[in-house]
């Protein structure tokens, strides 16, 4: 597998003078071609940070972050993101917003009349991929947060995007919408072969999802651990309760309860009933 | 509310808050707003104590309209002050976008004009009148020049406000589609915020009507609110109720066809309605 992202010796400072924040401080990582890396960590450990940096959406403070080798220098239509919500556009029905890329300079360059009617049948297939076709002209406001997180995939894929970048995608959803977007983003890597970050709160997701988890720890933001996710490549939601499963994902919450510096549950109990106060 | 079984609860009532409440109850309630003032109005001034010089009746009103329209030209006092108020508003409103624009989305841009807008917002617009008199005369250029002055600063305050409602998630999803800087600002800040823009544009409608008694206390010989000055002069205190009326009706109209506007040009914001 070759390396499609390397993130190198990257620093990230928030603010001026001595408001600084050190939000990351020296995080490097190779991330495959293909590859789907999850990242989970307490939070202010700079994970969605970092998949801003390498969206180009954040500037970073030091280091490098490249693609393909070259240096990133901006946001680009190479690495699409999906937001947690709030990104689609409400004023273009569904198939206006899957088609956005379409409007852009960027996605004219170039392009013929075949491209054009390639690009329409794309529309639809991923439509159809995404279980949407009947909603086509619906309004994203008449959907539901599962179906739009569907339509903000099926825009984020329209452009071929070799890396997709996701930024706690799932976190509005409950549980069971949840697991059904599980099996369908793997379903969409397996099928489009984008390389994967994906930034979430959710260890078991994480895992699930993953070929590796990384962990990453506060003050200052970096990396932690990295964990190879012991599964089969092809999952299924039965793999949930396998002991490896469990074990890792026991080992994974330990660990950032470890790195957040905050008390433990138990720590705030006890403190609560010895300042006198009933729980 | 507690459901005992086999009763089915009960639908809340209009004084629940935040309640249901129907659209013949809601016009219900409308007219009720709009006819006891106008009863306690008429019954006030048909009392012997009160002079028609201080509270003319609504029949005295009425009556000083139809004079108004049928020998003093109210036509064309109305025609003048309405093109007065919707030049001076336009011109306002095509400058202010472009600049809410930038505001909105440049920080330079922003400092450099927020704080100096902040500044002269607070400006009395009744006190540019001598520097307007002084720099644009006194013809039909200086009305449009204060009710521009009037509503200006504050449409850009506000219309800024709207770009920058914007969601950021909105403006980042187009740029990691390869949007450059000229596409992001038009096909989705722009488009984004239309909606809250012509929502501004209703409330400052509004404003631009209240400067037009300003607007026509220089040099005016027609409109609605030199009318009313006029009319004051002579004590006509029945003339001063009618084009007192009129600019309300006016606004109200206006206001309205603006919401239309909303409702025909943002279909997916009224889904439910």
């Amino acid at each position: 597998m070759s390396t499609k992202i390397s993130i190198q010796h990257i620093g990230k400072i928030f603010g001026e003078g001595s408001h600084q924040v050190e939000a990351l401080k020296d995080v490097s990582l190779d991330i495959g071609d293909n590859e789907f890396v999850t990242f989970v960590g307490a939070s202010g450990c700079g994970k969605s940070t970092l998949l801003r940096i390498i969206g180009g959406l954040e500037y970073h403070s030091a280091g490098e972050v490249l693609v393909d080798g070259r240096p990133i220098l901006g946001p680009g239509a190479d690495r699409a993101m999906v937001f947690q919500h709030y990104s689609l556009y409400p004023w273009l029905k569904v198939m206006e917003n899957i088609k956005f890329s379409r409007r852009l300079r960027h996605g004219r360059e170039n392009i013929s009349e075949a491209d054009v009617e390639a690009a329409s049948g794309r529309a639809d297939a991923l439509l159809a991929l995404m279980g949407l076709t009947a909603a086509a002209n619906a309004w994203p406001n008449q959907l539901s947060g599962g179906m739009q997180q569907r339509v903000a995939i099926a825009r984020a894929l329209m452009g071929r995007p070799q890396i997709l970048l996701m930024d706690e995608p799932f976190g509005a959803l409950d549980a069971q919408t949840r697991e059904v977007m599980h099996d369908l983003i793997l379903h969409v890597h397996r099928l489009e072969k984008p390389t994967l970050a994906f930034v979430t709160h959710d260890v078991e997701e994480a895992i699930y999802l993953a070929d590796r988890v990384v962990l990453m720890a506060p003050r200052p933001g970096r990396i932690d651990t990295i964990y190879k996710v012991p599964l089969p490549a092809e999952r299924e939601q039965d793999m949930k309760h396998t002991p490896e499963f469990l074990r890792l994902k026991k080992e994974i919450l330990a660990r950032i309860r470890e790195t957040s510096g905050m008390k433990t549950d138990q720590d705030m109990l006890d403190q609560l009933n010895l300042g006198g106060v009933a729980v | 509310m507690q459901s005992r079984p086999g009763t089915r609860s009960r639908r809340p009532g209009m004084w629940a808050i935040r309640g249901p409440l129907s659209r013949r109850q809601y016009w219900l309630f409308a007219a009720l707003g709009l006819l006891v003032p106008l009863g306690l109005w008429w019954m006030v001034s048909s009392g012997a104590t009160v002079d028609k010089v201080f509270m003319p009746g609504p029949v005295d009103v009425f009556n000083r309209l139809v004079k108004w329209y049928m020998e003093d030209d109210l036509m064309s006092d109305m025609g003048i002050s309405i093109y007065r108020v919707t030049t001076g508003f336009l011109i306002s409103a095509s400058i202010a976008l472009p600049l809410a624009l930038m505001i909105g989305t440049f920080r330079p841009v922003q400092a450099v004009l927020e704080p100096l807008t902040d500044f002269i917002r607070y400006m009395p617009a009744v006190a540019f009148i001598p520097l307007v008199m002084l720099w644009v005369g006194i013809d039909e250029s200086s009305k449009i020049a204060i009710i521009f002055i009037g509503t200006f600063f504050q449409m850009v305050l506000m219309m800024a406000e709207d770009v920058r409602r914007v969601p950021l998630a909105q403006i980042e999803a187009a740029q990691t589609m390869g949007a450059d800087k000229g596409e992001t600002i038009n096909l989705v800040i722009f488009q984004a915020a239309k909606p809250a823009l012509l929502d501004t544009l209703r409330v400052t409608m509004g404003w631009a009507w209240t400067y037009l008694v300003v607007a026509e206390l220089v040099a005016a010989n027609s409109g609605l609110g030199y009318s009313i000055l006029k009319a004051q002069r002579f004590l006509q205190t029945d003339k001063i109720f009618v084009g007192i009326i009129l600019i309300g009706l006016i606004g109200l109209v206006m206001d309205q066809l603006f919401r239309l506007a909303h409702r025909k040009a943002f279909p997916w914001l009224h889904l439910r309605s």
